[in-house]
């Protein structure tokens, strides 16, 4: 035990202080190969110029050679396999898109994507927002507020044991040591499989990620409700306006940026969305998603490099558009300053 | 209830309503992680038989029992008399009720003479003293078996803990996580640190192109870059004879995945430092080395530790990038992967799982709730990324 923890804390240093020295010895090399003397001012000044020209790259070049070998390059690399054959080898042109419209699990998996893009953003943002402004309103609403984001810490797997132990399910007639199951024994229903029934099951999985991305969205939209005019609301309220139709119309409106910010942030995790399913049915009972498929055909036999990466790329294009979004958007704030 | 009912006269009705509200929100939502930390903490036995929301209470159980034999008997005038305690060598627990018929195992209470016919009576006491009679001799060579209810107070042990930490090997597997973690959270920083300082404050061509860039990729799924980087990785590994599964490799894939994320969020912070100061120090004749290290670093502090908790609780709960760049050997598993593998392994042993889901689960609560603060600015400044 002691061996191990010294050998992680020795392998912890040098990886850090690797990373230190890179960027330490680099500006230093780059000082002693343009240097500058006193007198020279010519000398002196052209030294600073191409210091000036060199500098940048060794401040990004990190950065830069990660982003391309590990997220251009594979992109491009992806989208080619994805046009090649099971080893990589054989150009075999849309074959494996072909393949993946008429494969019943891929069928499967796009219908349950688009079940859960259509249930976990609307439900994280609409919980988000109603614990937002109810919250608000309290003086415990702080901790409120704390306890509702908690499970944002805990990991897709972590959540998934705790839902599977709500979930648990013992025979008709024994004590229940699930709670969903103890609570429908008690109404006098019969207790279920729940994840293992077809259909409904996916939703069950969906609750545990709106368990965890409903605190997200609730501090996303409780800063911008408090970012909201109090003037207007005022207005409203002189107007003779109602609790109810000031949310809808004043505040909601007020905070349409926002809500989409939190939405199209949830659909990219959500179309990401893996190791809940992996743990919780391991894409069984018709639960699969596209994320989990691709893992699969990574490793199933082997593995088949060519349909995983056109699963890959399929889940790729279903985010360009909030892709390009999010460029533009950049763009037009840079444009702004 | 008349204190009550004026208290929500003062309070008025849909503010109780919107109190009630929240409460049953904020409960509903900590109600299944209260169910790991106490089950946790339990009895193993008991967690098989009983919900943990009943954890507090005492429990009812029953057990079967066997009385001494034939041989033990001895002669009280006409009588012939068993008699001992049911927990002769077991802990002792209190009896409430007993029952000589497994389709009537709490017939009678604990005290109580039963009448068994043909002359047989048998009392069984509170607390496990027993006394059979019978007018004839009592024959057969095992002794009679008898149905107990035994009421067992709340038990709670650390028990569960030792079990995962030593033989299931979480001890190991936590120590793999943070030697993943830790460096895959310190080196990202420092190396978006120099690139968002060079991409808000030095000049240099394609620096607009870099900035978006950086925003595209950030939405860019993991699932685009696993192929061809196992691929890569395996092909270094049989050109330079090193394993291709090395903590290296997977510090140097979550740095390059967070790397996005990390640029965003603190260039976005460094391009708001007043330009005065960096241009003051320029004038004095620093270098933009030494302005980055004295000056940037230290002011940029709210940013670094917002992306550090980010970055930090992404790496320590993420399962995938582990899986496929570490490996599943038992020795190189982190949590998250053990865990998983303890879902197929042990998928019924919930005293395994619970305490494996807590110790799974509780650094990053620490890390959340310590520095929560932080984590909000984070997530305000750059909620563009989906995880």
């Amino acid at each position: 035990m002691f061996e191990q923890i010294a050998s992680a804390v020795g392998v912890m240093v040098a990886g850090v202080l690797a990373c230190i020295a890179y960027f330490w010895l680099s500006n230093k090399m780059l000082d002693m190969a343009f240097p500058v003397r006193d007198g020279d001012v010519m000398a002196a000044s052209q030294s600073l110029r191409r210091r000036a020209m060199v500098r940048p790259w060794l401040f990004v070049g990190p950065a830069l050679f990660l982003l391309v070998v590990y997220l251009v390059y594979p992109v491009v690399a992806t989208l080619i396999l994805s046009f090649y054959d099971r080893g990589g080898q054989n150009y075999i042109g849309l074959s494996n898109y072909q393949w993946a419209l008429g494969d019943r699990d891929f069928r499967q998996s796009i219908f349950n994507n688009i079940l859960w893009l259509a249930v976990v953003p609307a439900a994280c943002t609409f919980f988000g927002l109603i614990v937002a402004v109810l919250t608000d309103r309290i003086w415990w609403g702080n901790i409120a507020k704390s306890l509702v984001f908690m499970p944002m810490a805990i990991s897709f797997v972590g959540a998934s044991v705790i839902w599977k132990f709500v979930y648990d399910y013992r025979a008709e007639g024994e004590t229940q040591i699930g709670i969903l199951n103890a609570v429908v024994q008690a109404l006098g229903g019969n207790p279920q499989v729940w994840i293992a029934l077809p259909f409904w099951n996916n939703f069950f999985l969906m609750a545990i990620l709106i368990w965890i991305q409903t605190g997200f969205a609730m501090v996303i939209l409780s800063a911008a409700l408090r970012g909201i005019p109090e003037e207007t609301i005022e207005a409203a309220v002189i107007d003779g306006a109602n609790g109810w139709q000031i949310f809808w119309k004043i505040m909601v409106p007020q905070i349409w940026g926002t809500i989409a910010v939190v939405w199209t942030t949830i659909t990219i995790l959500v179309l990401k969305v893996f190791d809940i399913v992996l743990t919780m049915t391991n894409g069984q009972w018709s639960t699969t998603v596209l994320a989990n498929l691709m893992f699969d055909w990574m490793f199933r036999g082997g593995g088949d490099s060519g349909r995983s990466a056109a699963i890959a790329v399929i889940i790729m294009l279903a985010v360009t558009p909030i892709m390009v979004w999010n460029i533009r958007r950049a763009n037009r704030e840079m444009g702004g300053h | 209830m008349a204190a009550a009912m004026m208290q929500i006269r003062r309070i008025g009705l849909p503010r109780l309503f919107v109190h009630v509200s929240v409460l049953v929100i904020v409960l509903l939502w900590l109600f299944p992680t209260l169910g790991i930390f106490v089950s946790a903490l339990r009895d193993k036995d008991q967690l098989a038989v009983s919900g943990w929301w009943t954890a507090f209470s005492t429990s009812k159980r029953t057990e079967v029992a066997r009385l001494a034999d034939a041989t033990a008997q001895k002669q009280e005038g006409t009588l012939y008399v068993i008699s001992g305690n049911v927990w002769e060598g077991a802990t002792p627990r209190t009896i409430e009720s007993f029952g000589t018929r497994i389709q009537e195992p709490a017939a009678y209470k604990a005290g109580d003479t039963a009448d068994l016919g043909e002359g047989e009576q048998l009392q069984v006491n509170a607390d496990g003293s027993y006394r059979y009679t019978k007018a004839a001799a009592f024959d057969g060579a095992r002794g009679k078996r008898i149905y107990l209810t035994v009421s067992t107070p709340p038990e709670f042990t650390t028990d569960n803990y030792n079990t995962v930490l030593n033989s299931e090997g979480i001890g190991r597997s936590f120590i793999n996580s943070l030697t993943v973690a830790i460096p895959a959270t310190i080196i990202p920083i420092l190396i978006a640190a120099f690139a968002a300082y060079a991409l808000s404050w030095m000049h240099f061509p394609g620096r607009n192109f870099m900035i978006a860039m950086v925003v595209g990729l950030i939405v860019v799924p993991l699932q685009m870059s696993l192929i061809p980087l196992l691929r890569m990785y395996n092909e270094i590994g049989t050109i330079f004879g090193v394993p291709s599964k090395t903590y290296a490799g997977i510090w140097l894939a979550h740095t390059a995945f967070g790397m996005p994320l990390a640029i965003y969020l603190l260039r976005n912070y460094m391009v708001g430092l007043p330009r005065e100061i960096i241009e003051s120090a320029r004038v004095d004749g620093a270098s933009d080395f030494e302005i980055f290290v004295k000056i940037i670093l230290p002011l940029s502090f709210p940013a670094l530790a917002s992306f550090a908790i980010f970055q930090f609780l992404w790496v320590w709960n993420d399962l995938l990038v582990a899986m496929v760049f570490l490996g599943t050997a038992k020795e190189q598993l982190v949590l998250t992967g053990h865990l998983n593998a303890l879902l197929g392994s042990r998928g019924g042993n919930w005293e395994i799982l619970t305490a494996s889901a807590f110790i799974t689960i509780i650094v990053p609560l620490i890390v959340f709730f310590a520095l929560q603060r932080y984590l909000v600015r984070g997530l305000l400044a750059g909620s563009v990324k989906g995880g």
